[in-house]
């Protein structure tokens, strides 16, 4: 009886490895991809992984629904991104311990193919074979086209009035106009103090546009080197420049206002984009930094009321320059 | 078999194939597609990091177009960030700052955004650098080469308007700069500028509409279509390698697409995304509510573009203080220099190098194998010169920071990066040319010790 068993038991065992061997050998012989070995343990590592990225997306979820979170938007990006991080990280493992990584060798694809290159010449020559003036039609052709192509392109004109560059120096700046604040007050030349900064508006323009803010800055009259010509634009040492620097358009915004002139290089205007340096006691002269033009200067006038009026427009173009601006021309 | 759950699986899949090849004829083209060789780098995976960060762009881009109102109509603002509470401000920049407060995950995309755009421009100067100095660009692949170029100038364009037309004060300062560089160009520059802007600055309110459509809709598909036009040429004429064992210029050796490389590309995908959303969700970028909205009278101090523009900046600040004038008519005015022709120069010579060098080398041939930067000192050497130039612009638009952390004059620091962009790109050119030549020796020096070691080995036995 026992002994019946072993050989059942036994001829059980040939079988199954008999048959084992045989559906295993069968695909092997035709394999594209080679096999490699099972690796239990990465498969765990990677199901792990994956459940992570489920868990952490299903925290987004929760994150996203909940009301009131001071840190949602950090929450936000944790959850997702630990949830893409965790994918990541299963499909490295994936790539790296669960498919077999095979090294091909093949040949590059061929560098030419002169055959179908003289094909392809020949297809073409001879489809023009029925034409006599060749030239002359691709002429035409190339009239047809050329215009067509400049007719349709002709509608970009109406993007802009490119041609009326005299627009540039049109500014809002009429002697007598007042300069008021961003809240639309008028200036006192009494509110004027040395070594502080203003900005100012013309009134009733509208403020947002190149020509309209300048800078309202008071020296001490004696500092003053301006042309003789513009002797009268500064009174009582009030002086105002465009805010726009000639360079590139930025706004002026830094005032370098020496506290001990000794030592301290002199009054400054600087553009914070490209550091270009103005000289506001001698006429807006650059002094440093790539700006090309002096800062145009406005000539000033206090009224009675001792409200600061534009006295005239400014001493030149306005904004950054463009082929053809004239230095000094006066607008 | 066929009972069990696998054979069913296999049942399936079978019958999707035969779905597909009987309605496409495509099994044989799928079947090359799966087997197409991947040489195994890992400066390989910087074109495809760039490639899924402009897919994580195109996707919170997308959202983002959903709550971003492309105008200029003003409005108080009344929203839920209160020091901004009663200030005017374009609808543009309003919505912009309620997408970030008010729209949950809506902060998250704009950051991940901003990330992604400032990511994939640098895996595209990286990914350059890898193409340019292990000559990748060489013959038959020049024209791959010229779309990425091409390509990379396209994204410094999109970059400028996606920040530009969000309406708040770096916006404007920066679209002021952009209006100068296109005033300054000769002849045509103010005519430009008017098409462009539609008036003269800061232009008509249609302005905002045309940076929109050209930041959502245009230069999307335009980069889109030069994605795709690389990738094609680049499967066409096959991956460039190094040398190795069995490689030649006539044998490919990789790992093919499917099974192996496919979830390594699909994992490098999600490792980017993971970062990018990691970096928008947990470091700040672009606080916008922090600037306020641009008029054209205001400007801040230590303003600074994305870094793929600081470049421009840098030549901007370098040019010294000239316009060339006849009489007192301007003619060519200083924005041009440092903003215009400047990145006009590099590219024109990043784009002319793969004829330049074969001119200068005579080297006409058709090259899969890569060169090691050593192998070819000429264009390392010259490389390194030229980025060496790029690059120390780039920092000099950093210079006034600089004199916030260290205390330095901005005039010294400027003067002293006049005179290092004038001569550190020559000792840089000469130091790694030599290096490479060294270098060189020391192969030939080891190749040959390394043969006469193997006769002797084969003597003794």
């Amino acid at each position: 009886m026992r002994r019946f068993l072993n050989w059942v038991i036994g001829l059980a065992v040939l079988i199954g490895t008999l048959g084992r061997r045989r559906r295993r050998r069968e695909p092997e012989e035709e394999r594209i991809v080679p096999p490699g070995s099972a690796s239990p343990r990465a498969e765990a590592v990677v199901i792990l992984l994956l459940l992570t990225a489920a868990a952490c997306a299903i925290a987004f979820i929760v994150v996203y629904a909940m009301d009131g979170l001071t840190d949602q938007t950090q929450l936000l990006g944790l959850t997702l991104g630990l949830s893409l991080g965790s994918l990541a990280a299963a499909l490295i493992v994936f790539a790296r311990r669960l498919i077999v990584t095979e090294e091909i060798a093949e040949e590059y694809p061929e560098p030419a193919h002169p055959d179908d290159q003289d094909a392809l010449v020949e297809v073409v020559r001879e489809s023009g074979d029925r034409l006599t003036r060749k030239r002359l039609l691709g002429t035409a052709a190339g009239a047809a086209g050329g215009a067509l192509g400049l007719a349709l392109l002709t509608p970009v004109a109406s993007l802009g009035p490119a041609l009326e560059t005299g627009t540039f120096y049109r500014t809002p700046w009429v002697p007598g106009r007042r300069l008021v604040d961003d809240k639309g007050r008028p200036l006192s030349a009494d509110d004027i103090e040395i070594s502080d900064f203003y900005t100012a508006y013309p009134e009733g323009a509208d403020p947002d546009q190149v020509p309209a803010p300048v800078v309202v800055v008071r020296l001490a009259p004696s500092q003053l080197e301006l042309p003789p010509e513009r002797s009268r634009w500064a009174p009582e040492g009030i002086l105002a420049y465009s805010k726009i620097c000639t360079h590139a358009g930025c706004a002026i915004s830094l005032y370098r206002s020496p506290l001990f002139d000794p030592v301290q290089p002199g009054p400054a205007l600087v553009c914070p984009c490209h550091y270009s340096t103005f000289n506001p006691a001698s006429g807006g002269a650059v002094v440093f930094g790539p700006a090309g033009r002096p800062l145009p200067q406005l000539p000033l006038t206090i009224d009675p009321r001792r409200e600061l009026r534009a006295g005239g427009n400014f001493s030149g173009p306005v904004g950054p320059s463009w082929w053809g601006v004239r230095k000094g021309k006066p607008t | 078999m066929v009972g069990s759950p696998e054979g069913q699986a296999d049942l399936i899949l079978r019958r999707t194939v035969r779905f597909l090849d009987e309605r496409s004829g495509s099994a044989p083209l799928l079947l090359k597609a799966l087997r197409y060789l991947f040489p195994d780098h890992w400066s390989f995976l910087l074109g495809e990091v760039a490639l899924y960060a402009f897919i994580v762009l195109v996707g919170t881009g997308v959202y983002l177009t959903l709550f971003f109102e492309p105008s200029l109509a003003k409005t108080v603002y009344q929203g839920a960030y209160a020091p901004l509470h009663g200030v005017q401000m374009s609808d543009a920049y309003k919505s912009a700052v309620d997408l970030s407060f008010e729209v949950k995950a809506g902060l998250l995309m704009r950051q991940t955004h901003h990330w992604a755009a400032d990511v994939f421009v640098v895996a595209i100067v990286i990914h350059l650098m890898r193409v340019f100095f292990t000559g990748a660009f060489r013959r038959p692949r020049e024209l791959t080469y010229l779309i990425g170029l091409l390509m990379l100038f396209i994204t410094f364009l999109e970059g400028y308007l996606g920040y530009s037309m969000v309406d708040d004060l770096l916006s404007g300062m920066g679209l002021a700069i952009g209006y100068s560089v296109a005033m300054a160009i000769p002849v045509i520059g103010a005519n430009l500028a008017l098409l462009i802007w539609g008036a003269p600055f800061p232009g008509d309110p249609a302005f905002e509409s045309r940076m929109y459509v050209a930041h959502v809709f245009i230069l999307p598909i335009v980069i889109g279509l030069m994605i795709g036009l690389h990738l094609a040429l680049v499967a066409l004429r096959h991956h460039t390698q190094f040398r190795g064992g069995r490689q030649s210029e006539r044998i490919l050796v990789g790992v093919p697409s499917f099974p192996g490389q496919t979830p390594r590309s699909l994992g490098l995908m999600l490792a980017v995304s993971s970062i990018l959303f990691l970096l928008g969700g947990l470091v700040q970028i672009n606080p916008i509510w922090l600037w306020g909205p641009y008029e054209v009278g205001m400007s801040t101090n230590g303003a600074q573009p994305d870094w793929y523009l600081g470049w421009l900046i840098g030549g901007m600040r370098l040019v010294p203080h000239f316009d060339v004038t006849i009489g007192d008519y301007t003619i060519v005015p200083n924005p041009f220099w440092g903003g215009a022709l400047f990145p006009l120069v590099v590219l024109v010579v990043l784009a002319a190098w793969p004829w330049a060098e074969r001119r200068l080398t005579g080297d006409y041939r058709l090259h899969n194998l890569l060169d090691r930067p050593r192998d070819a000192p000429l264009r390392t050497g010259l490389g390194a010169g030229f980025l060496s130039w790029v690059f120390l612009v780039f920092i000099s638009g950093s210079a006034d920071r600089m004199t916030v952390l260290f205390g330095l004059p901005y005039e010294h620091l400027l003067k002293a990066f006049t005179v290092a962009v004038l001569v550190v790109p020559f000792f840089a050119f000469l130091v790694v040319w030599r290096s490479c030549v060294e270098l060189g020796r020391t192969d030939v020096v080891e190749h040959e010790r390394e043969a006469a070691e193997a006769e002797a080995r084969a003597a003794e036995a």
